[in-house]
């Protein structure tokens, strides 16, 4: 006999379980979850992507390619899982010995440094573990936390669970109608400056950003090394998309600043390195006094990821490691793989009426929807989506979800497409959009 | 090299500059290199950016100023994991991976997982989808199987989607609980001896660990049965108080293997209801249970499925620790806080193992109570190894207690007499037992004292926890060292 519910209410809960002729009235007079928890449990992910399949859309939504990762990658993987006994038992909580070691190697020559493997290396599920390492290590009650918008939407939630308030500051374009391209978006060093207050404790930033695909410059980067060193705070720098840059844009990493390594968590994902997003493998670099707090969330949380994707992730960065800069090189032939899917998006849209933002690097590309909007009462963009997922069978994602609730009423006319997919997806895309003629609408 | 001696100068006229100025002279001089500027102490430091700014210069060059740039760096741990920063498994499977010591420590077979298990996996890896995000709370062919398992297990029909969250092993599972259900504040009643990471995890969520011992049976001076360890009722019954959130049971229990029967289940269970408390029962070892014994799922019993969150392992069920699977099953409305949790924290589980995992167990759900189902052959072939362990435990003098379930044994070492008085002190015997036992004997195991609070750890630390589920070499080595133990000891 099933048990029946009576009289929810917020905070409360009476239930009747009617088993084996006994009745126990259970009531929960306090709260059952915990309050770290109030204001997160809102999920844009778990909403759309349901719409999306519910829908069966052309899916340009959620971030993944719809391609297979490289063959090496995936032989690799396959030698793992066919390997001995310990490729199956748990390996080295903070990561697989032959993973930290090849990533020790690989970032030491890209930073120019010695890094160790260690010490300085947190592998972790995906850059999404290390991200909430990052938060739960370093964040506290009080803390603020800088984001810059527009911006991964889980970094809000996270700073909220930790207890921290995060802080925002957008990039805008540079002066709209003329803002064409991700690198046309900045920030105001001014705006930013007054964002840090004694009470700020870190800064999160994410290049190539998700979801603009701004690739911020050297210079940009140095305004905010400059605020960190100023202010003593930390750098939490996403760096998940650093090999998909486009027209020649160069990713630079903020820890390479100087009197930044000190104060910087680097963190990176095999998902997004080797499109291979399914396997969440992810890693945190950086000073050895900053990991160790990392590393005691981590063995309190999570305690290790699997071990047999951590070998495969490692071969991968040995092959990478080899064949660094030469037309052999996964990481080179990814984006230029992109560049043209980008290009080729990036012209669809123009040419039934929307306005792409073509982004210096990432797997997104934004476009402007203002010519087509009216006033209601939920954000333009979600309703938008909703409707092109319903009525045209396409799915995106509203830009506003990555922006704070203060700042979302100024950024609702921009939606999120993802052309990290094969081209089949691409045309059946271009399909859509080719047969509903925008432009009859406005 | 004007640069430092004007950043000396201006220093010079702060007061309390001390020694490690002279350090940040010469690297400002000299090298101009960040890293010189680490060594030099925080308030050297602080008054060294004072003094920079005293000294009229603009902020720091491009290329550095060190002393400058490298302001005090004040970071400290957020407070949530003050204390939490050792563990016991980072301490010993460094020491015992030396591959001259046999590893009868960490809790991990070295027997292959079921081949079809494995197979599954390079399948699911083939299949490019597989190779992508999935459903962030459960990879749909996994809460499905999951729901089939354990409906039927524990009769009653449960929702894939609303009553199932896939986590990083069981680990990330008692890690969902806690940072969802449990507040600052509250109180959580832990059994010992338990699994280490349940204090760090309570403490973590700003709550109160309220521990009770297992004690052995009155009267009994040694015990020879993981069942001749009990909790007291009176004793049990006065840890719950108002401020009682949850209390966290491990059945069958990591070390001691003890299977809590259905008697026991209920005092707590009663308890549970009386004082309107959660429970979070940890049954990662459940198929692994020996003869003559029965697991039972306590969210079974009247009036527990509303209040229980079980947690299980794909790691342990099929013997792939490394996989690191596990997951919370348990009423739509504490399980939902989970997967807030959950979408807060990791989002999703790797895709291509959560596949697999799906079609091992439906394999495994066609076979369920034959012998060639894998959760009762894997019980089966571990009985022997128990036995076996037990044997070759005694025959060295110590005193084993024979586990109803599980993959662990507990010994009593207090027979053997080792003098370890030229050891560290601090450290509790077991702890010094087994460094030496590695050291000496190369047989490594596991200080019981790992698994309990301070104020039992006299009352623990003549125990050492050995781990069976090896194969045959391991065991025949092991039984190699045990059976010469009393020859080759050393005064």
């Amino acid at each position: 006999v099933a048990p029946w519910r009576v009289g929810i209410q917020t905070g409360n809960l009476l239930i009747t379980d009617v088993s084996c002729f006994t009745l126990f009235q259970v009531t929960m007079s306090r709260q059952l979850h915990a309050r770290r928890l109030e204001g997160i449990d809102k999920n844009i992910w778990v909403e759309f992507t349901q719409l999306a399949a519910d829908y069966k859309a052309v899916n340009l939504g959620q971030g993944f390619p719809d391609f297979s990762p490289p063959a090496f990658i995936q032989e690799a993987f396959c030698k793992a899982v066919g390997g001995g006994c310990t490729m199956h038992q748990y390996t080295r909580a903070f990561g697989h010995p032959p993973l930290v070691k090849i990533l020790a190697k690989f970032f030491g020559r890209v930073l120019g440094r010695d890094i160790d493997p260690w010490e300085d290396i947190l592998v972790t599920v995906g850059a999404y573990e290390a991200l909430f390492c990052s938060f739960q290590a370093l964040i506290d009650e009080g803390d603020e936390v800088i984001i810059i918008e527009p911006f991964f939407d889980c970094y809000q939630p996270m700073v909220k669970m930790a207890g921290g308030t995060a802080v925002y500051v957008p990039l805008r374009p540079v002066s709209s109608g003329m803002a064409l391209s991700s690198a046309d978006w900045i920030l105001s060093p001014e705006e930013l400056e007054g964002k840090f207050t004694p009470r700020t404790k870190a800064i999160v930033i994410n290049t190539p950003n998700n979801p603009l695909g701004k690739v911020f410059q050297k210079e940009e980067l140095q305004v905010i090394a400059d605020l960190c060193v100023k202010h003593d705070v930390v750098c939490i720098s996403d760096e998940v998309y650093e090999w998909l840059t486009y027209d020649g844009a160069k990713h630079v990493k903020i820890a390479s600043l100087p009197g930044m390594w000190e104060r910087t968590v680097t963190i990176g994902s095999a998902g997004k390195t080797f499109s291979a997003t399914g396997w969440k493998v992810g890693w945190a670099v950086g000073p050895r006094r900053v990991m160790t707090h990392l590393k005691t969330v981590h063995q309190n949380s999570i305690y290790h990821s699997a071990t047999a994707a951590q070998e495969a992730v490692a071969v991968g960065f040995q092959r990478e490691y080899d064949c660094f800069g030469t037309k052999e090189s996964y990481l080179k032939q990814l984006p230029e793989m992109l560049h043209h899917k980008r290009l080729r998006l990036a012209q669809c849209l123009q040419s039934v009426g929307l306005q792409p933002i073509l982004p210096q690097g990432g797997y997104f590309m934004i476009a402007d929807i203002s010519s087509l909007s009216d006033a209601q009462d939920e954000p333009y963009d979600y309703r938008f989506v909703k409707w092109l997922i319903k009525e045209k069978g396409l799915a995106t994602i509203p830009v506003s979800a990555f922006y704070s609730p203060e700042h979302q009423k100024d950024f609702q006319n921009y939606i999120r497409f993802c052309f990290v997919k094969e081209n089949a997806t691409l045309n059946a895309a271009e399909e859509i959009l080719k047969q509903w003629n925008i432009r009859e609408l406005k | 090299m004007k640069a430092g001696r004007r950043v000396r100068d201006a220093i010079g006229q702060i007061q309390g500059a001390g020694a490690p100025l002279a350090r940040v002279e010469s690297a400002a001089a000299e090298t101009q290199d960040a890293r010189c500027c680490m060594t030099v102490a925080p308030q050297a430091l602080r008054r060294c950016a004072a003094a920079w700014r005293l000294s009229g210069r603009s902020p720091a060059p491009p290329c550095s100023c060190s002393a400058v740039r490298m302001a005090t760096f004040r970071h400290k741990n957020a407070k949530r994991i003050e204390g939490l920063d050792k563990n016991v498994w980072v301490a010993f499977t460094s020491v015992a991976a030396d591959p001259t010591v046999v590893n009868l420590g960490q809790g991990y077979p070295d027997v292959p997982p079921p081949s079809y298990v494995k197979e599954g996996l390079a399948q699911a890896a083939r299949v490019d989808r597989m190779n992508q995000y999935t459903r962030g709370f459960g990879h749909p062919s996994l809460v499905k199987a999951l729901s089939q398992v354990y409906g039927t297990v524990c009769g009653r029909q449960l929702d894939p989607f609303k009553e199932i969250l896939v986590t990083v092993g069981g680990y990330g599972s008692l890690f969902s609980c806690m940072q969802a259900l449990v507040d600052e504040g509250d109180e959580v009643i832990i059994i010992e001896p338990f699994f280490d990471c349940y204090v760090p995890m309570v403490r973590m969520a700003g709550a109160k660990p309220v521990l009770i011992p297992l004690r052995p049976k009155s009267g009994m001076k040694t015990t020879s049965s993981s069942a001749d360890w009990v909790l007291d009722q009176e004793e049990l019954a006065s840890k719950f108080n108002s401020k009682t959130k949850a209390i966290l049971i491990n059945t069958p229990n990591n070390p001691l293997g003890k299977i809590f029967a259905r008697e026991e289940l209920q005092a707590i269970a009663d308890l549970c209801i009386k004082h309107d408390t959660l429970c979070f029962s940890d049954e990662v070892y459940e198929w692994l249970v020996y003869r003559g014994h029965q697991h039972v799922k306590i969210a079974t019993l009247p009036g527990m499925w509303e209040r229980t969150v079980t947690i299980g392992s794909a790691g342990k069920t099929f013997s792939v620790t490394g996989w690191k699977l596990g997951w919370s099953i348990g009423p739509e409305h504490l399980v939902r806080h989970l997967q807030t949790v959950w979408q807060n924290t990791l989002y999703t589980c790797p895709t291509p193992l959560q596949e697999a995992v799906a079609q091992g167990l439906q394999k495994d759900f066609q076979r369920m109570g034959r012998p060639d189902c894998y959760f009762s052959s894997l019980a089966a072939e571990l009985e022997a190894k128990r036995d076996r362990m037990a044997g070759i435990l005694c025959s060295a003098g110590m005193a084993p207690v024979v586990p109803e379930g599980g993959y662990f044994m507990i010994a009593d070492v207090t027979a053997l007499n080792q003098d370890l008085s030229h050891m560290q002190e601090d450290e509790p015997y077991d702890y010094r037992f087994n460094k030496w036992m590695i050291k000496e004997k190369k047989l490594a195991g596991i200080p019981m004292t790992a698994f309990c609070g301070d104020d039992t750890k006299r009352q623990f630390e003549k125990y050492i926890r050995f781990c069976f589920i090896k194969q045959d070499a391991t065991l025949d080595a092991a039984e190699a060292i045990l059976k010469n133990w009393s020859q080759q000891t050393s005064v």
